[in-house]
């Protein structure tokens, strides 16, 4: 098998195939928690992809030398440790946008796509793939992360990265901004349309039915 | 005692923690598939966040906070950079210690608990419960009583959304939507319905 081939595969399968946010389920609180500026979204889509890879990275290089037992914990640490610095890096650097996103930075550290890649990938490979799974993954997230902040923020202030693309009605111009989009339940309506349309395209990501339907009444329980 | 019960129920319904804070979404989605193992879920969010929330105020207090070590002569000290890795360290130590009472001395729930008591330490309402208290100054009273709060809103929307799930069972979707996809777009429907809770305590 090619090496290299093999690293391309490894970067792009988690775009769209193996998206981390539709199709794992990884990482869902921070991705709709921050959407509502494309702002927010591309610093949160960086700082997760910076921990995510260095995580990766580090436990890739001492994997031999994890107990099984407490591997989890050691994990943990070390990505506390690197969510620490980000975040300290964020408020020195980008004041208003680490208030912006407050404490979700901070979750970075139980974000389960940081432990899902890591548990299931980093634990068991070299270094170099792991790093780069590990990125393909972060880009995979961002790239929801951006397509949600952006409608969010188009739709919901006209506007993209703080540009006004539509003008205000209120302004003179001809929209009027839908203030439902800038909260909690269009973002859940947004991912969950993502997901069906990702899935159309892609038949084979479809799910089996959940529940069959009780072919007799059960007993009372 | 009306503000500590007006704090409860902000805490349960207002900020709701997955409808409204999009906090512990991936095990909200996860174990919501039948009710049975919601109401586990529940339970044991709701215990966990009351134990964590207090007991990381102490130490946040006590040992991390600008100047919490006045006492010993170094007032100058802001450990509070620690807060995170202290917290988490917390909350694994509180889900172990839980699982292993369960163990002892109520198997038959331990086993109902099943795989996601150890989950729990990777929870981000957990944690977030903890963070928020740092961050709105709680009292070590408001802190417990935040913390439950939250458990009991995590419940309370767990067990709904576990509902109504199963019901899905009669339903003819999209096969793009089963599963993830309508998960998603009834979290979202709660989450409308949980949002008339704010102007509730708007127009009180």
């Amino acid at each position: 098998m090619a090496a290299r081939f093999d690293l391309w595969t490894t970067l792009t399968e988690p775009l769209i195939r193996q998206n981390p946010v539709t199709l794992q389920i990884l990482g869902i609180c921070s991705a709709l928690a921050v959407t509502t500026s494309l702002a927010t979204a591309l610093t949160m889509s960086i700082s997760l992809t910076v921990v995510l890879t260095l995580a990766a990275v580090l436990i890739s290089l001492i994997r031999r030398h994890i107990p099984d037992t407490i591997r989890l914990i050691v994990q943990i640490v070390i990505v506390a440790s690197l969510v620490i610095v980000i975040d300290q890096v964020l408020q020195a650097y980008f004041a208003e946008i680490s208030r912006a996103l407050s404490i979700y930075v901070s979750l970075i550290t139980t974000n389960c796509l940081v432990l899902g890649r890591t548990e299931a990938y980093a634990r068991h490979h070299a270094p170099g793939p792991a790093a780069v799974d590990a990125f393909g993954n972060g880009l995979g997230y961002s790239l929801i992360l951006l397509i949600i902040g952006g409608v969010r923020e188009l739709f919901g202030r006209g506007q993209l990265f703080g540009w006004q693309v539509m003008p205000l009605a209120d302004q003179g111009g001809w929209f009027t901004p839908l203030s439902l989009m800038l909260l909690a339940p269009s973002a859940f309506f947004l991912l969950g349309g993502l997901v069906w349309a990702i899935r159309a395209l892609l038949p084979e990501q479809a799910e089996a039915p959940e529940h069959e339907p009780p072919t007799e009444v059960r007993a009372a329980e | 005692m009306t503000d500590l019960w007006v704090l409860f129920l902000a805490a349960a319904f207002v900020d709701n923690m997955p409808l409204t804070l999009f906090l512990g979404l991936c095990t909200f989605l996860a174990l919501s598939k039948r009710p049975e193992s919601a109401v586990g879920l529940g339970i044991a969010m709701t215990g966990v966040l009351g134990v964590t929330v207090p007991l990381n105020w102490l130490i946040y207090q006590g040992l991390l906070a600008p100047g919490a070590w006045t006492w010993a002569g170094i007032p100058d000290l802001d450990l509070s950079y620690l807060s995170l890795i202290a917290f988490i360290g917390v909350i694994a130590a509180t889900v172990q210690l839980v699982e292993m009472l369960l163990d002892r001395f109520f198997p038959s729930i331990h086993a109902a608990f099943g795989v996601f008591l150890p989950l729990l330490t990777v929870q981000c309402a957990i944690l977030g419960g903890s963070l928020f208290m740092v961050d709105r100054a709680y009292t070590f009273v408001e802190s417990a009583v935040f913390g439950l709060g939250s458990g009991v809103g995590f419940a309370v929307a767990v067990v709904m959304l576990g509902a109504l799930r199963t019901r899905l069972a009669y339903a003819d979707l999209p096969a793009g939507l089963r599963g993830l996809g309508i998960a998603f777009i009834l979290t979202g429907l709660m989450s409308l319905g949980f949002a008339s809770f704010a102007q509730m305590a708007v127009s009180q």
